[in-house]
Protein backbone atom coordinates (compact mmCIF):
# COMPACT_ATOMS: atom_id res chain seq x y z
CA UNK A 1 0.00 0.00 0.00
CA UNK A 2 1.42 3.24 -1.14
CA UNK A 3 1.97 6.24 1.44
CA UNK A 4 -1.26 8.79 1.75
CA UNK A 5 -1.43 11.74 3.03
CA UNK A 6 -4.93 12.48 4.48
CA UNK A 7 -6.09 16.08 6.56
CA UNK A 8 -7.43 16.24 9.64
CA UNK A 9 -8.85 19.69 9.17
CA UNK A 10 -6.23 22.68 8.41
CA UNK A 11 -4.09 21.75 11.72
CA UNK A 12 -3.03 17.94 11.54
CA UNK A 13 -1.84 15.81 8.65
CA UNK A 14 -2.50 12.12 9.03
CA UNK A 15 0.77 9.66 6.71
CA UNK A 16 -1.35 6.84 6.34
CA UNK A 17 0.90 3.53 6.08
CA UNK A 18 -1.81 1.33 5.47
CA UNK A 19 -5.09 0.04 7.11
CA UNK A 20 -4.31 -2.92 9.48
CA UNK A 21 -2.10 -3.44 12.71
CA UNK A 22 1.12 -5.14 11.54
CA UNK A 23 4.91 -4.48 12.79
CA UNK A 24 6.58 -3.62 9.56
CA UNK A 25 3.47 -0.93 8.89
CA UNK A 26 4.36 0.07 13.05
CA UNK A 27 7.83 0.36 12.27
CA UNK A 28 7.50 2.74 9.40
CA UNK A 29 5.46 4.92 11.58
CA UNK A 30 8.00 4.90 14.01
CA UNK A 31 10.80 5.85 11.77
CA UNK A 32 9.22 8.74 10.07
CA UNK A 33 8.41 9.87 13.46
CA UNK A 34 11.95 9.82 14.73
CA UNK A 35 13.43 11.28 11.43
CA UNK A 36 10.55 14.39 11.90
CA UNK A 37 12.09 14.89 15.42
CA UNK A 38 15.78 14.69 13.87
CA UNK A 39 14.48 17.17 11.32
CA UNK A 40 12.65 19.78 14.03
CA UNK A 41 15.92 19.84 16.21
CA UNK A 42 17.97 20.47 13.00
CA UNK A 43 15.81 23.22 11.91
CA UNK A 44 14.69 21.91 8.33
CA UNK A 45 10.96 21.01 9.26
CA UNK A 46 8.72 24.08 10.70
CA UNK A 47 5.62 24.27 12.47
CA UNK A 48 5.03 20.23 13.72
CA UNK A 49 3.92 20.97 16.81
CA UNK A 50 3.59 17.63 18.04
CA UNK A 51 3.23 13.93 16.58
CA UNK A 52 1.18 11.26 17.82
CA UNK A 53 1.98 7.59 16.33
CA UNK A 54 -0.66 5.31 15.85
CA UNK A 55 -0.75 1.43 14.48
CA UNK A 56 -0.52 2.35 10.95
CA UNK A 57 -0.41 6.07 10.58
CA UNK A 58 1.46 9.37 12.16
CA UNK A 59 -0.94 12.15 12.89
CA UNK A 60 1.21 15.45 12.70
CA UNK A 61 -0.49 18.23 14.58
CA UNK A 62 0.65 21.37 12.98
CA UNK A 63 0.34 25.10 13.23
CA UNK A 64 -1.10 26.28 10.15
CA UNK A 65 -0.38 29.98 10.69
CA UNK A 66 3.62 28.82 10.47
CA UNK A 67 3.67 26.65 7.66
CA UNK A 68 0.82 25.71 5.23
CA UNK A 69 -0.43 22.28 4.69
CA UNK A 70 1.44 22.19 0.81
CA UNK A 71 4.52 22.65 1.86
CA UNK A 72 4.45 20.48 5.13
CA UNK A 73 3.73 17.51 2.78
CA UNK A 74 6.51 18.33 0.63
CA UNK A 75 8.89 18.14 3.59
CA UNK A 76 7.10 14.67 4.74
CA UNK A 77 7.81 13.34 1.50
CA UNK A 78 11.49 14.48 1.27
CA UNK A 79 11.33 12.36 5.01
CA UNK A 80 9.91 9.15 3.58
CA UNK A 81 12.85 8.87 1.18
CA UNK A 82 14.99 9.65 4.02
CA UNK A 83 16.33 5.95 4.46
CA UNK A 84 19.15 7.00 6.48
CA UNK A 85 18.58 10.03 9.13
CA UNK A 86 17.35 8.88 12.55
CA UNK A 87 17.99 5.85 13.61
CA UNK A 88 15.00 5.19 15.66
CA UNK A 89 15.68 3.31 19.31
CA UNK A 90 13.49 1.74 21.74
CA UNK A 91 13.63 0.13 25.54
CA UNK A 92 12.94 -2.80 26.72
CA UNK A 93 10.96 -3.08 30.03
CA UNK A 94 11.09 -5.87 32.62
CA UNK A 95 7.35 -5.26 34.26
CA UNK A 96 6.64 -7.16 37.51
CA UNK A 97 3.54 -8.72 37.25
CA UNK A 98 0.92 -10.50 39.41
CA UNK A 99 -1.23 -13.29 38.18
CA UNK A 100 -2.69 -14.18 41.50
CA UNK A 101 -6.10 -14.14 41.54
CA UNK A 102 -6.78 -11.80 43.84
CA UNK A 103 -5.16 -9.62 41.25
CA UNK A 104 -6.60 -11.37 37.94
CA UNK A 105 -10.47 -11.34 38.48
CA UNK A 106 -11.07 -12.48 34.32
CA UNK A 107 -8.01 -14.97 34.49
CA UNK A 108 -10.42 -18.00 35.31
CA UNK A 109 -12.73 -17.01 32.66
CA UNK A 110 -10.16 -16.45 30.55
CA UNK A 111 -8.54 -19.98 31.09
CA UNK A 112 -12.13 -21.43 30.29
CA UNK A 113 -12.94 -19.61 26.86
CA UNK A 114 -9.43 -20.46 25.55
CA UNK A 115 -9.71 -24.18 26.47
CA UNK A 116 -6.55 -23.47 28.64
CA UNK A 117 -5.69 -23.44 32.16
CA UNK A 118 -4.93 -20.58 34.34
CA UNK A 119 -1.04 -21.65 34.47
CA UNK A 120 -1.40 -21.85 30.67
CA UNK A 121 -2.62 -18.12 30.15
CA UNK A 122 -0.26 -16.76 32.85
CA UNK A 123 2.79 -18.56 30.88
CA UNK A 124 1.98 -17.82 27.70
CA UNK A 125 1.59 -13.75 28.19
CA UNK A 126 4.72 -13.69 30.05
CA UNK A 127 7.15 -15.60 27.80
CA UNK A 128 5.47 -12.91 24.88
CA UNK A 129 8.00 -9.82 24.01
CA UNK A 130 5.64 -6.96 23.46
CA UNK A 131 5.57 -3.55 21.55
CA UNK A 132 3.98 -0.76 22.05
CA UNK A 133 2.42 -0.01 19.13
CA UNK A 134 0.62 3.38 20.67
CA UNK A 135 -0.50 4.99 23.42
CA UNK A 136 -4.20 6.21 23.74
CA UNK A 137 -7.75 6.16 25.20
CA UNK A 138 -6.31 7.54 28.33
CA UNK A 139 -3.28 8.94 29.56
CA UNK A 140 -0.38 6.53 29.19
CA UNK A 141 -2.31 3.61 27.72
CA UNK A 142 -0.31 1.51 26.18
CA UNK A 143 -1.69 -0.47 23.14
CA UNK A 144 0.90 -3.94 23.18
CA UNK A 145 1.25 -6.33 20.54
CA UNK A 146 0.39 -9.26 19.60
CA UNK A 147 -0.64 -12.08 22.07
CA UNK A 148 -0.38 -15.73 21.30
CA UNK A 149 -3.06 -16.78 18.81
CA UNK A 150 -4.66 -18.62 21.69
CA UNK A 151 -5.37 -15.74 23.89
CA UNK A 152 -7.29 -13.57 21.33
CA UNK A 153 -10.47 -13.09 22.86
CA UNK A 154 -13.30 -10.23 22.10
CA UNK A 155 -13.41 -7.80 24.19
CA UNK A 156 -16.26 -8.33 27.46
CA UNK A 157 -19.95 -8.03 26.86
CA UNK A 158 -20.54 -6.06 29.97
CA UNK A 159 -17.63 -3.26 30.61
CA UNK A 160 -16.45 -2.19 33.59
CA UNK A 161 -17.68 1.08 34.81
CA UNK A 162 -13.91 1.13 36.82
CA UNK A 163 -10.91 -0.42 36.74
CA UNK A 164 -8.11 -0.08 38.80
CA UNK A 165 -5.29 1.29 38.40
CA UNK A 166 -2.43 -1.30 37.52
CA UNK A 167 -5.01 -3.84 35.88
CA UNK A 168 -2.92 -5.79 33.16
CA UNK A 169 -5.78 -6.80 30.53
CA UNK A 170 -6.12 -8.88 27.11
CA UNK A 171 -8.53 -7.90 24.35
CA UNK A 172 -8.86 -9.22 20.89
CA UNK A 173 -4.36 -9.07 20.00
CA UNK A 174 -3.40 -6.83 22.25
CA UNK A 175 -2.46 -6.30 25.81
CA UNK A 176 -2.55 -3.23 28.43
CA UNK A 177 -2.36 -2.20 31.05
CA UNK A 178 -4.51 0.45 32.36
CA UNK A 179 -2.72 3.38 33.87
CA UNK A 180 -5.65 5.57 35.88
CA UNK A 181 -9.13 4.39 37.09
CA UNK A 182 -11.27 4.56 33.89
CA UNK A 183 -14.15 2.37 32.45
CA UNK A 184 -13.13 -0.53 30.52
CA UNK A 185 -14.07 -3.41 28.43
CA UNK A 186 -10.87 -5.94 28.58
CA UNK A 187 -10.12 -9.11 30.59
CA UNK A 188 -8.12 -8.38 33.58
CA UNK A 189 -5.42 -10.89 34.18
CA UNK A 190 -3.13 -9.55 36.36
CA UNK A 191 -1.49 -6.09 37.96
CA UNK A 192 1.38 -4.42 38.09
CA UNK A 193 2.04 -2.13 41.36
CA UNK A 194 4.13 0.48 38.78
CA UNK A 195 3.14 3.34 37.59
CA UNK A 196 2.77 3.86 34.01
CA UNK A 197 1.75 7.60 34.52
CA UNK A 198 2.75 10.18 36.50
CA UNK A 199 2.84 13.67 35.79
CA UNK A 200 5.33 14.05 38.35
CA UNK A 201 7.97 12.52 35.86
CA UNK A 202 7.89 16.03 34.06
CA UNK A 203 10.19 18.71 35.44
CA UNK A 204 8.75 22.34 35.16
CA UNK A 205 11.36 22.80 32.59
CA UNK A 206 9.07 20.26 30.38
CA UNK A 207 12.08 17.92 30.50
CA UNK A 208 10.72 13.71 30.69
CA UNK A 209 7.96 11.94 29.39
CA UNK A 210 4.53 11.30 32.21
CA UNK A 211 4.24 8.14 30.22
CA UNK A 212 6.55 5.29 31.12
CA UNK A 213 6.19 3.59 27.80
CA UNK A 214 6.88 5.25 24.55
CA UNK A 215 5.32 3.71 21.17
CA UNK A 216 8.15 1.27 19.59
CA UNK A 217 9.42 -0.26 23.38
CA UNK A 218 9.27 -3.16 24.12
CA UNK A 219 7.92 -4.87 26.99
CA UNK A 220 8.29 -8.60 28.92
CA UNK A 221 5.99 -8.80 32.30
CA UNK A 222 7.85 -11.29 35.08
CA UNK A 223 5.79 -12.87 37.29
CA UNK A 224 6.34 -12.06 40.90
CA UNK A 225 3.74 -12.99 43.67
CA UNK A 226 1.10 -11.29 46.18
CA UNK A 227 4.02 -10.57 48.85
CA UNK A 228 6.60 -9.23 45.97
CA UNK A 229 3.89 -7.22 44.31
CA UNK A 230 3.11 -5.88 47.75
CA UNK A 231 6.73 -4.83 48.77
CA UNK A 232 7.18 -3.09 44.91
CA UNK A 233 3.80 -1.17 45.84
CA UNK A 234 5.11 0.09 48.84
CA UNK A 235 8.43 1.13 47.02
CA UNK A 236 6.48 3.00 44.51
CA UNK A 237 4.44 5.08 46.92
CA UNK A 238 7.89 5.60 48.55
CA UNK A 239 9.69 6.91 45.37
CA UNK A 240 12.26 3.98 45.93
CA UNK A 241 11.31 1.77 43.25
CA UNK A 242 13.70 2.26 39.79
CA UNK A 243 12.03 0.27 36.89
CA UNK A 244 15.15 -1.48 35.08
CA UNK A 245 15.44 -0.96 31.12
CA UNK A 246 17.75 -1.05 28.84
CA UNK A 247 17.87 0.58 25.24
CA UNK A 248 17.54 -1.88 21.98
CA UNK A 249 16.83 -1.42 18.87
CA UNK A 250 13.40 0.04 17.37
CA UNK B 1 1.41 45.66 44.32
CA UNK B 2 0.79 43.58 46.66
CA UNK B 3 1.13 39.92 46.08
CA UNK B 4 -0.34 38.09 49.23
CA UNK B 5 -1.08 35.03 48.50
CA UNK B 6 -4.32 34.52 50.34
CA UNK B 7 -6.03 36.55 47.48
CA UNK B 8 -8.76 34.94 46.08
CA UNK B 9 -12.07 34.67 44.79
CA UNK B 10 -14.54 32.50 46.85
CA UNK B 11 -16.78 30.38 45.03
CA UNK B 12 -20.46 31.28 46.38
CA UNK B 13 -22.26 28.55 43.90
CA UNK B 14 -19.67 26.85 41.07
CA UNK B 15 -22.33 26.88 37.75
CA UNK B 16 -22.84 23.87 35.96
CA UNK B 17 -19.28 23.13 34.58
CA UNK B 18 -16.98 25.95 35.54
CA UNK B 19 -12.99 25.22 34.92
CA UNK B 20 -9.59 26.54 34.78
CA UNK B 21 -8.32 26.66 31.17
CA UNK B 22 -5.71 28.16 29.75
CA UNK B 23 -4.10 27.06 25.94
CA UNK B 24 -3.89 24.02 26.48
CA UNK B 25 -1.51 20.66 27.28
CA UNK B 26 0.74 20.61 24.25
CA UNK B 27 3.18 18.02 23.50
CA UNK B 28 1.78 15.10 25.47
CA UNK B 29 -0.52 13.58 22.84
CA UNK B 30 1.62 10.85 22.09
CA UNK B 31 1.71 9.98 25.78
CA UNK B 32 -2.55 10.18 25.67
CA UNK B 33 -3.05 13.44 27.07
CA UNK B 34 -5.69 15.56 25.77
CA UNK B 35 -4.42 19.51 25.16
CA UNK B 36 -7.55 20.62 26.47
CA UNK B 37 -7.65 24.56 26.94
CA UNK B 38 -10.82 26.47 25.67
CA UNK B 39 -13.86 26.08 23.72
CA UNK B 40 -13.81 29.30 22.23
CA UNK B 41 -9.94 29.99 22.17
CA UNK B 42 -10.92 33.61 20.43
CA UNK B 43 -12.98 34.81 23.63
CA UNK B 44 -10.77 33.49 25.87
CA UNK B 45 -8.06 35.83 23.71
CA UNK B 46 -10.42 38.52 24.27
CA UNK B 47 -11.37 38.42 27.74
CA UNK B 48 -7.60 38.14 28.62
CA UNK B 49 -6.67 41.65 26.54
CA UNK B 50 -9.56 43.31 28.21
CA UNK B 51 -7.49 42.85 31.60
CA UNK B 52 -4.23 43.33 30.13
CA UNK B 53 -2.97 39.84 30.31
CA UNK B 54 -0.74 38.23 28.16
CA UNK B 55 -2.60 36.14 25.30
CA UNK B 56 -2.95 32.77 27.17
CA UNK B 57 -3.24 33.52 31.00
CA UNK B 58 -5.56 31.32 32.38
CA UNK B 59 -9.39 32.29 32.96
CA UNK B 60 -12.25 30.20 34.19
CA UNK B 61 -14.40 28.88 30.89
CA UNK B 62 -17.81 28.93 31.76
CA UNK B 63 -20.70 26.36 30.62
CA UNK B 64 -24.22 27.20 29.95
CA UNK B 65 -24.74 28.63 33.63
CA UNK B 66 -21.97 30.06 34.90
CA UNK B 67 -20.71 30.54 39.08
CA UNK B 68 -21.24 32.84 41.59
CA UNK B 69 -18.33 34.49 42.78
CA UNK B 70 -17.04 36.79 45.96
CA UNK B 71 -14.34 39.09 45.57
CA UNK B 72 -12.25 37.95 48.67
CA UNK B 73 -8.93 40.27 48.16
CA UNK B 74 -8.70 44.44 47.81
CA UNK B 75 -10.02 44.24 44.49
CA UNK B 76 -10.05 42.02 41.10
CA UNK B 77 -10.52 43.47 37.20
CA UNK B 78 -12.28 40.96 35.25
CA UNK B 79 -14.15 40.60 32.02
CA UNK B 80 -16.48 38.61 30.61
CA UNK B 81 -16.69 37.70 26.72
CA UNK B 82 -18.04 34.69 24.63
CA UNK B 83 -21.97 35.62 25.41
CA UNK B 84 -24.38 37.94 24.95
CA UNK B 85 -25.07 38.07 28.99
CA UNK B 86 -23.37 40.24 31.50
CA UNK B 87 -21.41 40.31 35.06
CA UNK B 88 -24.33 40.81 37.51
CA UNK B 89 -22.63 42.74 40.38
CA UNK B 90 -24.58 42.47 43.53
CA UNK B 91 -23.43 42.95 47.21
CA UNK B 92 -22.50 46.93 48.00
CA UNK B 93 -22.11 47.93 44.84
CA UNK B 94 -24.83 46.31 42.76
CA UNK B 95 -24.66 46.84 39.14
CA UNK B 96 -24.31 45.54 35.72
CA UNK B 97 -20.93 45.46 33.32
CA UNK B 98 -22.01 43.78 29.83
CA UNK B 99 -19.76 40.77 28.24
CA UNK B 100 -17.03 42.68 26.30
CA UNK B 101 -15.74 45.56 28.90
CA UNK B 102 -13.36 45.22 31.62
CA UNK B 103 -14.80 46.05 35.45
CA UNK B 104 -13.07 46.56 38.88
CA UNK B 105 -14.58 44.83 41.53
CA UNK B 106 -13.90 45.23 45.66
CA UNK B 107 -13.59 43.62 48.52
CA UNK B 108 -17.08 41.57 49.11
CA UNK B 109 -18.89 42.25 45.72
CA UNK B 110 -20.48 39.54 44.43
CA UNK B 111 -19.45 38.48 41.17
CA UNK B 112 -22.52 36.68 39.20
CA UNK B 113 -23.27 35.02 35.94
CA UNK B 114 -26.03 32.75 36.17
CA UNK B 115 -27.16 33.31 32.18
CA UNK B 116 -24.38 33.03 29.34
CA UNK B 117 -28.18 34.19 26.93
CA UNK B 118 -27.67 32.51 23.33
CA UNK B 119 -24.03 30.89 24.00
CA UNK B 120 -22.92 27.71 25.44
CA UNK B 121 -19.69 28.90 26.68
CA UNK B 122 -18.02 32.17 28.18
CA UNK B 123 -14.33 33.29 29.73
CA UNK B 124 -14.05 35.21 32.69
CA UNK B 125 -10.26 36.38 32.63
CA UNK B 126 -8.94 37.92 35.88
CA UNK B 127 -6.18 41.04 36.01
CA UNK B 128 -2.94 39.32 36.76
CA UNK B 129 -3.96 35.67 36.14
CA UNK B 130 -4.70 32.44 38.13
CA UNK B 131 -2.13 31.12 40.97
CA UNK B 132 -2.69 27.57 39.83
CA UNK B 133 0.26 24.86 39.52
CA UNK B 134 0.47 23.90 36.02
CA UNK B 135 0.42 19.91 35.16
CA UNK B 136 2.72 19.58 32.24
CA UNK B 137 3.13 22.67 31.62
CA UNK B 138 -0.26 23.61 31.42
CA UNK B 139 -3.24 24.47 34.00
CA UNK B 140 -6.13 24.01 31.91
CA UNK B 141 -8.45 21.38 33.56
CA UNK B 142 -9.18 17.95 31.83
CA UNK B 143 -11.57 16.30 34.33
CA UNK B 144 -11.40 13.06 33.05
CA UNK B 145 -7.11 12.70 33.80
CA UNK B 146 -7.09 14.72 37.31
CA UNK B 147 -5.21 17.01 35.68
CA UNK B 148 -4.79 21.17 35.98
CA UNK B 149 -7.15 23.66 37.37
CA UNK B 150 -8.24 23.19 41.01
CA UNK B 151 -7.55 19.56 41.54
CA UNK B 152 -8.17 18.41 38.46
CA UNK B 153 -12.15 19.12 38.39
CA UNK B 154 -14.69 21.49 37.72
CA UNK B 155 -15.09 24.28 40.63
CA UNK B 156 -17.49 23.47 43.61
CA UNK B 157 -19.10 25.20 45.95
CA UNK B 158 -16.27 26.47 48.81
CA UNK B 159 -13.05 26.79 46.49
CA UNK B 160 -10.74 29.42 46.68
CA UNK B 161 -9.71 30.18 43.50
CA UNK B 162 -5.98 31.46 44.09
CA UNK B 163 -5.34 34.71 42.07
CA UNK B 164 -1.59 36.22 41.24
CA UNK B 165 -2.73 39.87 42.60
CA UNK B 166 -4.31 40.85 45.25
CA UNK B 167 -5.34 44.41 44.33
CA UNK B 168 -6.09 45.65 41.00
CA UNK B 169 -4.61 49.22 39.77
CA UNK B 170 -7.37 52.17 39.21
CA UNK B 171 -7.58 52.91 35.28
CA UNK B 172 -9.87 53.32 32.82
CA UNK B 173 -11.73 50.33 32.25
CA UNK B 174 -11.77 48.95 28.54
CA UNK B 175 -14.04 47.55 26.01
CA UNK B 176 -13.88 45.74 22.46
CA UNK B 177 -15.15 47.97 19.78
CA UNK B 178 -18.00 46.26 18.78
CA UNK B 179 -20.12 43.44 20.43
CA UNK B 180 -18.17 40.13 19.58
CA UNK B 181 -20.13 38.14 16.51
CA UNK B 182 -20.92 34.54 18.20
CA UNK B 183 -22.26 33.23 14.88
CA UNK B 184 -25.07 31.16 16.09
CA UNK B 185 -26.31 30.93 13.12
CA UNK B 186 -23.34 30.43 10.46
CA UNK B 187 -22.92 27.17 9.05
CA UNK B 188 -19.96 25.50 10.85
CA UNK B 189 -16.96 24.36 8.06
CA UNK B 190 -15.52 21.31 7.41
CA UNK B 191 -12.81 19.60 5.52
CA UNK B 192 -13.80 16.34 4.35
CA UNK B 193 -11.74 13.50 5.62
CA UNK B 194 -9.65 11.74 6.85
CA UNK B 195 -12.26 9.18 6.46
CA UNK B 196 -14.70 10.23 3.97
CA UNK B 197 -14.16 7.32 1.85
CA UNK B 198 -16.00 5.03 4.84
CA UNK B 199 -19.47 6.59 3.58
CA UNK B 200 -21.79 6.50 1.17
CA UNK B 201 -22.41 9.87 -1.50
CA UNK B 202 -25.74 9.95 -0.37
CA UNK B 203 -24.19 10.05 3.43
CA UNK B 204 -21.84 12.81 3.11
CA UNK B 205 -24.70 15.03 0.97
CA UNK B 206 -26.46 14.47 3.87
CA UNK B 207 -24.21 15.49 6.68
CA UNK B 208 -23.53 19.06 4.37
CA UNK B 209 -27.51 19.24 3.89
CA UNK B 210 -29.01 18.46 7.01
CA UNK B 211 -29.63 20.68 10.40
CA UNK B 212 -28.37 18.54 13.24
CA UNK B 213 -29.34 19.38 17.32
CA UNK B 214 -26.66 19.84 19.66
CA UNK B 215 -27.54 16.61 22.27
CA UNK B 216 -27.63 17.22 25.93
CA UNK B 217 -25.36 14.70 26.03
CA UNK B 218 -22.56 16.78 24.90
CA UNK B 219 -19.88 17.98 27.14
CA UNK B 220 -15.84 19.63 26.38
CA UNK B 221 -14.91 15.68 25.22
CA UNK B 222 -17.67 15.58 22.90
CA UNK B 223 -20.52 17.34 21.13
CA UNK B 224 -23.16 14.81 20.23
CA UNK B 225 -25.24 15.46 17.62
CA UNK B 226 -28.72 14.28 16.75
CA UNK B 227 -30.41 14.51 13.15
CA UNK B 228 -30.00 12.36 9.64
CA UNK B 229 -27.91 9.31 10.01
CA UNK B 230 -25.26 8.67 8.13
CA UNK B 231 -24.48 5.45 6.50
CA UNK B 232 -21.11 4.04 5.97
CA UNK B 233 -20.29 1.78 3.15
CA UNK B 234 -18.76 -1.71 5.01
CA UNK B 235 -18.52 -1.00 8.68
CA UNK B 236 -17.92 1.63 10.94
CA UNK B 237 -15.22 0.09 12.95
CA UNK B 238 -11.28 1.30 11.70
CA UNK B 239 -7.93 0.47 12.77
CA UNK B 240 -7.15 3.00 15.48
CA UNK B 241 -5.67 6.75 14.22
CA UNK B 242 -5.38 10.03 15.30
CA UNK B 243 -7.78 12.63 16.58
CA UNK B 244 -7.96 16.14 16.91
CA UNK B 245 -10.33 19.12 18.12
CA UNK B 246 -12.93 18.84 15.35
CA UNK B 247 -12.95 15.64 14.01
CA UNK B 248 -16.19 14.07 13.32
CA UNK B 249 -16.26 10.39 14.27
CA UNK B 250 -19.83 8.64 12.98
CA UNK B 251 -20.33 4.78 15.16
CA UNK B 252 -22.42 2.76 14.61
CA UNK B 253 -25.17 4.75 15.20
CA UNK B 254 -24.70 6.75 12.42
CA UNK B 255 -24.80 9.96 14.69
CA UNK B 256 -21.86 12.00 14.15
CA UNK B 257 -19.94 13.34 17.20
CA UNK B 258 -17.80 16.11 17.34
CA UNK B 259 -14.83 15.67 19.50
CA UNK B 260 -13.99 18.86 20.74
CA UNK B 261 -11.39 20.57 23.53
CA UNK B 262 -11.07 17.13 25.90
CA UNK B 263 -11.05 14.99 22.73
CA UNK B 264 -8.85 11.49 23.51
CA UNK B 265 -5.36 11.12 21.17
CA UNK B 266 -6.59 8.40 19.12
CA UNK B 267 -10.08 6.31 18.02
CA UNK B 268 -11.39 3.48 16.19
CA UNK B 269 -14.34 4.90 14.35
CA UNK B 270 -14.51 6.58 10.97
CA UNK B 271 -14.05 10.45 10.65
CA UNK B 272 -16.29 11.69 7.85
CA UNK B 273 -15.10 15.28 8.59
CA UNK B 274 -12.97 17.90 10.98
CA UNK B 275 -14.35 21.24 11.30
CA UNK B 276 -11.50 23.83 10.29
CA UNK B 277 -10.15 25.32 13.78
CA UNK B 278 -11.70 28.82 12.48
CA UNK B 279 -15.19 27.76 13.39
CA UNK B 280 -14.09 25.78 16.37
CA UNK B 281 -14.85 28.98 18.33
CA UNK B 282 -18.28 29.39 17.10
CA UNK B 283 -19.39 25.53 17.48
CA UNK B 284 -18.32 25.68 21.06
CA UNK B 285 -20.89 28.41 21.79
CA UNK B 286 -23.67 26.24 20.41
CA UNK B 287 -25.82 25.17 23.08
CA UNK B 288 -27.57 22.24 23.39
CA UNK B 289 -30.86 21.79 21.19
CA UNK B 290 -29.27 24.20 18.87
CA UNK B 291 -29.02 23.65 15.96
CA UNK B 292 -26.03 22.96 13.41
CA UNK B 293 -25.27 22.91 9.61
CA UNK B 294 -22.11 21.91 8.23
CA UNK B 295 -20.51 23.30 5.07
CA UNK B 296 -17.37 21.66 3.10
CA UNK B 297 -14.49 23.93 2.46
CA UNK B 298 -11.09 22.58 0.98
CA UNK B 299 -7.90 22.77 3.20
CA UNK B 300 -6.09 25.86 1.60
CA UNK B 301 -9.14 27.76 1.96
CA UNK B 302 -9.60 26.44 5.73
CA UNK B 303 -6.02 27.82 6.58
CA UNK B 304 -6.80 30.99 4.71
CA UNK B 305 -10.16 31.39 6.73
CA UNK B 306 -7.60 30.62 9.95
CA UNK B 307 -5.27 33.04 9.24
CA UNK B 308 -7.68 35.63 8.48
CA UNK B 309 -8.81 34.80 12.16
CA UNK B 310 -5.91 35.71 13.58
CA UNK B 311 -5.05 39.04 11.75
CA UNK B 312 -8.85 39.75 12.92
CA UNK B 313 -8.30 39.16 16.54
CA UNK B 314 -4.91 40.69 16.84
CA UNK B 315 -6.87 44.11 15.17
CA UNK B 316 -9.43 43.77 17.82
CA UNK B 317 -6.91 43.38 20.78
CA UNK B 318 -5.18 46.17 19.21
CA UNK B 319 -8.12 48.66 19.31
CA UNK B 320 -9.85 48.19 22.46
CA UNK B 321 -11.70 51.58 23.57
CA UNK B 322 -11.91 53.20 26.67
CA UNK B 323 -15.23 51.84 28.25
CA UNK B 324 -16.42 55.37 28.46
CA UNK B 325 -16.30 56.28 25.16
CA UNK B 326 -19.54 55.32 22.44
CA UNK B 327 -19.84 52.42 20.88
CA UNK B 328 -17.79 53.89 17.85
CA UNK B 329 -16.15 56.46 16.35
CA UNK B 330 -18.61 56.35 12.92
CA UNK B 331 -21.55 56.12 15.12
CA UNK B 332 -20.37 59.34 17.26
CA UNK B 333 -19.60 61.45 13.84
CA UNK B 334 -23.02 60.04 12.25
CA UNK B 335 -24.51 61.39 15.99
CA UNK B 336 -23.09 64.20 15.79
CA UNK B 337 -23.94 65.36 12.73
CA UNK B 338 -27.40 64.49 13.32
CA UNK B 339 -27.72 66.79 16.14
CA UNK B 340 -25.94 69.44 14.77
CA UNK B 341 -27.99 69.81 11.65
CA UNK B 342 -31.44 69.26 13.91
CA UNK B 343 -30.03 72.25 15.71
CA UNK B 344 -29.47 73.80 12.87
CA UNK B 345 -32.86 73.26 11.91
CA UNK B 346 -34.18 74.30 14.98
CA UNK B 347 -32.78 77.70 14.53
Amino acid sequence: MTVRFLPAGDCALVVEFGDIIDRALSDRVLRLAARVRAAQAAGVVAGVVEMVPTYRSLMVHYDPVAVGEEALRAQLVALLDDAGAGAASARLWRVPACYDAAHAPDLQEVAERTGLTAQEVVRLHAQTLFHVYMIGFVPGYPYMGDLPAALVLPRRADPRVRVPPGSIAIASTMTAVYPIESPGGWHLIGATPVRLFDAARVSAEGVGRPALFSPGDKVRFEPVDVARFEEIRRACEAGDYVLQSEEVAL
Amino acid sequence: MSTETTAALLVVQPGIHTTVQDMGRIGFQDAGVPVSGPLDRVSLRLANALVGNPPAAAVLELLVQGPVLEVACESVRVALVGCDAAIDVGGPRPRTVPAGMSARLERGDLLRVTRLGASASAYLAIEGGLAVAPCLGSVATYVRGRMGGIEGRALQAGDRIPLRLAAAPQRTEKRLPQALDLALEQPVRVVLGPQADFFTEAAIATFLSSDYTVSAQSDRMGFRLEGAALAHVDGYNIVSDGIVCGSIQVPGSGLPIVLMADAQTTGGYPKIATVISADIPALGRRRPGSKVRFAAVDVQQAQEIRRQQEAWVRKLTGSLQPANAPVSLDLVALHTENLISGVARAV
